[in-house]
């Protein structure tokens, strides 16, 4: 049996036991994540550190006469073990309820339908994955992290709902350097395809000889700047910190208040929702409840929606959208335009050519204004040539502004952000964002 | 060790029993219970329990180490674990980017345990929620408060790490953080007031943390000043001096001397996703970081302090060291791997988040030494000027060069004394200019910690200290929104 197949045994005996061992007026919901993870870390072409976790956690939600108690632990995969670990912790769940003050926006757990997802990938194997990485690479400095192996969300509940998601994936997110000057790579998916990491690590080496001129220092002010689908995406991961979340605009944190008051307003050329015929999550969210596949959220510069968990929904009486507890998107998508790649630079002009951005924040949620640094491949250009690189600036610009009315044009093409964080374990989830052209954009440091 | 009835988990026996082909092994357990409990609107808004534990083997092989975690704690768990750890390590090792030694994993022995005044098992859940729940009730002053939480991340962690060199080191951490929030509207403006800044208040501490009075009155404090906020002019924009209290300086200090003085860093391991630093190798013992009223330490032995720790996970004895001294930069952040790879000294620093990460170069408690200076003093001393406190917003470049940080809530200095509440203060500068502005110290302090530090491939999260005293800078860039 292979790792996915040994989890879902693992998975059903436990979730088993823990249905079976309910009493009369309990509720359970069920989530599982196990991962089998081979992450390797490089620094100068060479292996700084390689790391194979094997990990799997269960976290349970026990509802019972109104209150709400949630547990996570992690599991061994062993039987005998893990019952003693399911039985402990759910009689942690039923004191946690005895005291636990009564749960107001409690949402009955439902049977939500049941779902069956198994992708098989084609990873690199253990014996060979150091010479596939590292060989493309020589004779450039190159630092990043491998990370591949069999990853699996599932989610069980008392009242017969079930889901299971597993995949085998990859990426391989890089940066060659010459001295200060990098480019930055990421290849993600579940297929390794040698050739296509051999042509990505050589597309990147030319991207890197295109740096080799002197740097260009810029001035504070404001540029016209083009954003390519990498520099988009770091702004749309701010999307997913007080933003869209339907609960921080009714605490009144959100840094769409404005918007979502019609205070303020987009570009009718922005369009973002979320779309998960993209592939690269999972439907159901951590309750089980299945996200349409399609949600519009803000299209031509008008709120669709806010994400709205289903609690959300019951605090504030309004319908839910199967958005996670934490309101976040999960697979967020903003929707091409009409610019073509051949044109960018033409209408670009005379301006900033901004390849990635790094270390975004909110500096005034109110009128959601973002600062962050430029990083990696980002020219200056003029009458539509690229003049040379630029050195890193920092820049302080309102999302009302570059995405409203300076935004001049959106590309027709679009490109996967792949999910690369790893924090406590690996995520699924992604974006696909476009490049965006704009004026004004404003450079502080 | 183990919370579960009837579980035994014979480490020392697992070690014995793993077959001795390789130079070197250790096992590094870890486990971390994790409390959360919120209150938002006098409201339980979420409870919850975590309980991970797992192993992490290592193995040195031909000059190089490999590391294989599991969650599947029986023998034949950690075997498997320790086979993949070998495989993996043996085809690496013809990549390596450096030829280790057992040398950078001394077999040290010993015991930590944080220092409590009142054990985590004395207050019980019900008191934490009816705290919590007195303290929002505490910040319903208005109407124009819209959102009033109460929140506490309680974590007990266990690590106990043995090798086949005679390592044996076991320590017990007991971590507090409580974080309130308050947030009020009205005619369009909005304006959130925390404790200090998001997770900022996070110490090594026991129930002592919870103390009722103390908590109500800092609940009371920050809602007042969410409503002096909401009706403060925009913070000027400007060039004067700032005095910083402590729950910023936490930040500044994180930011702009801790992340660029680790190691691994300055040597490139990190280029890929937080950066590299403008600092070189022959800084070290020349670069005029700051001011000569400038001193920092590497000190893991801060009571209470949130990095506080007898051993780094390489099992390298912590103690306290100067990074800088007299605004002169002498040593960085560095364990024994990195001390090796650069020929510098260190500091014990090499510190994985759990079980399932390998150590990399992490700050402890990164503090700035005391001043002689009275802050009365220090006010008295700014003809025109701006006392700012508790971060909202962080941003450096990838070098730790230009900075921009925001804060909740200032006042302003005229004439030696606070006059204005301003809301929305912001300043930026570049690193080392402005710790050379920096011109006076004060001769108090205060801890706080950063709870999620992120850095590392794969990701780690981890938790550090900064107790700083109050500072004053001269001629920095302030803004509003
Ligand atoms: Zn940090």
């Amino acid at each position: 049996m292979n790792f996915a197949e040994i989890t879902k045994e693992n998975f059903n005996q436990i979730s088993n036991f823990i249905i079976e061992s309910l009493h009369s007026g309990e509720q359970a919901n069920i989530n599982l994540h196990a991962e089998n993870t081979t992450f390797i870390r490089f620094n100068n072409s060479k292996v700084r550190q390689n790391t194979h976790i094997t990990q799997k956690s269960l976290t349970l939600l026990l509802q019972k006469a109104g209150r709400s108690a949630s547990v996570s632990f992690s599991i061994s995969g062993n039987w005998i073990e893990d019952k003693i670990r399911a039985q402990y912790w759910l009689d942690q769940a039923r004191s946690e309820c005895e005291i636990l003050p009564l749960d107001p926006f409690q949402v009955a757990i439902q049977n939500q339908g049941s779902s069956d997802s198994n992708l098989k990938g084609h990873l690199l194997n253990d014996s060979e994955v150091f010479e596939s990485l590292i060989q493309p690479a020589l004779g450039s400095d190159m630092a990043g992290l491998y990370c591949g192996g069999p990853l699996i969300a599932a989610n069980r509940n008392s009242l017969g709902q079930s889901h299971w998601f597993s995949t085998e994936s990859f990426f391989m997110d890089y940066s060659l350097y010459d001295g200060q000057r990098a480019v930055k790579g990421v290849y993600a998916g579940t297929q390794w395809h040698q050739e296509d990491y051999v042509n990505k690590i050589s597309t990147s080496k030319i991207q890197l000889s295109l740096l080799n001129r002197p740097k260009i220092t810029l001035e504070p002010g404001k540029y016209r700047t083009y954003l390519a689908p990498a520099a988009v995406a770091e702004i749309a991961h701010m999307f997913s910190w007080d933003f869209l979340s339907y609960n921080s605009f009714k605490k009144g944190t959100s840094a769409l208040m404005k918007f979502g008051n019609n205070e303020k307003s987009f570009s009718p050329l922005f369009s973002v929702r979320e779309n998960f015929q993209l592939g690269l999550n999972h439907r159901f969210n951590s309750m089980g409840e299945l996200a349409p596949e399609t949600l519009e959220l803000i299209t031509d510069g008008q709120l669709k929606n806010f994400l709205v968990s289903s609690r959300s929904a019951k605090e504030y009486s309004i319908p839910g959208n199967a958005a996670d507890n934490h309101e976040a998107p999960r697979s967020l998508e903003i929707t091409a335009g009409n610019l073509p790649e051949s044109e960018i630079l033409k209408k670009l002009e005379t301006g900033l050519y901004l390849s990635n951005l790094h270390y975004l924040n909110w500096s005034d949620r109110m009128s959601a204004r973002i600062t962050g640094m430029t990083r990696y491949a980002c020219f200056w250009v003029e009458k539509g040539e690229i003049i040379g690189p630029i050195s890193d600036m920092r820049f302080d610009e309102s999302l009302y502004d570059c995405l409203g009315e300076n935004l001049l044009a959106v590309t027709d093409f679009q490109e996967i952000d792949p999910q690369v964080s790893t924090y406590d374990s690996r995520i699924l989830g992604g974006k696909k964002t476009p490049g965006i052209m704009i004026k004004d954009f404003k450079l502080t440091l | 060790m183990n919370i579960y009835p009837n579980m035994q988990l014979n480490l020392r026996k697992t070690l014995a029993n793993l077959s001795p082909q390789v130079d070197w092994t250790q096992i590094r357990y870890v486990s971390e219970k994790t409390t959360w409990r919120m209150v938002r609107d006098e409201k339980s808004e979420r409870n919850s329990l975590s309980f991970d534990q797992g192993v992490m083997v290592e193995v040195l092989i031909e000059g190089h180490f490999g590391y294989a975690g599991t969650s599947d704690l029986t023998e034949e768990g950690i075997k498997s674990a320790f086979d993949k750890a070998c495989f993996l390590a043996k085809h690496a090792s013809n990549y390596k980017a450096h030829n280790f030694t057992e040398l950078q994993r001394p077999p040290a022995v010993g015991t930590y345990n944080s220092h409590l005044e009142i054990g985590l098992d004395k207050i019980s859940a019900q008191e934490i929620i009816d705290i919590f729940i007195e303290a929002t009730r505490a910040m319903k002053l208005s109407e124009k408060i819209v959102s009033r939480s109460a929140t506490t991340m309680i974590s007990e962690i266990e690590q106990l790490t043995i090798s086949s060199s005679g390592a044996d080191i076991h320590q017990n951490f007991s971590i507090v953080n409580t974080d309130f929030s308050v947030t009020a509207h009205q005619n369009g403006e909005t304006q959130t007031r925390t404790d200090s800044g998001g997770l900022a208040r996070c110490l090594q501490i026991g129930a002592e943390a919870f103390d009722r009075e103390t908590l109500l009155q800092r609940a009371r404090k920050i809602a007042e000043e969410a409503l002096e906020l909401l009706a403060a002019e925009n913070c000027p924009k400007d060039t004067l001096d700032i005095l910083i209290a402590p729950d910023q300086m936490t930040l500044q200090v994180h930011e702009s001397i801790g992340h660029p003085l680790e190691y691994d860093r300055i040597l490139g391991d990190e280029r890929n996703y937080a950066g590299w630093s403008f600092v070189q190798p022959q800084d070290f013992g020349n670069l005029q970081y700051g001011s000569p009223l400038l001193n920092v330490t590497f000190d893991p032995t801060t009571p209470n302090g949130l990095g506080s720790y007898a051993f780094d996970d390489s099992g390298h004895q912590a103690a306290k060291e100067f990074l800088i001294k007299d605004g002169v930069l002498l040593r960085g952040l560095g364990g024994l791997e990195s001390q090796a790879r650069l020929n510098l000294s260190g500091v014990a620093s090499s510190r994985s988040s759990s079980w399932n990460r390998a150590p990399i170069d992490r700050m402890a408690n990164i503090n700035i030494e005391p001043g002689i200076d009275k802050i009365e003093d220090m006010i008295k001393s700014v003809q025109r000027g701006l006392f700012i406190m508790s971060n909202k917003s962080w941003s450096i470049d990838d070098y730790r060069n230009k900075f921009q940080f925001g804060c909740e809530y200032a006042k302003l200095i005229e004439n030696g004394e606070l006059t204005k509440t301003v809301k929305n203060p912001n300043y930026r500068g570049t690193t080392v200019q402005f710790w050379n502005s920096l011109k006076s110290v004060s001769d108090t302090r205060e801890s706080f910690g950063a709870a999620f530090c992120g850095k590392g491939e794969p990701n780690q999260g981890i938790r550090v200290g900064h107790k700083t005293p109050y500072c004053l800078f001269s001629n920095i860039e302030v803004f509003g929104a």
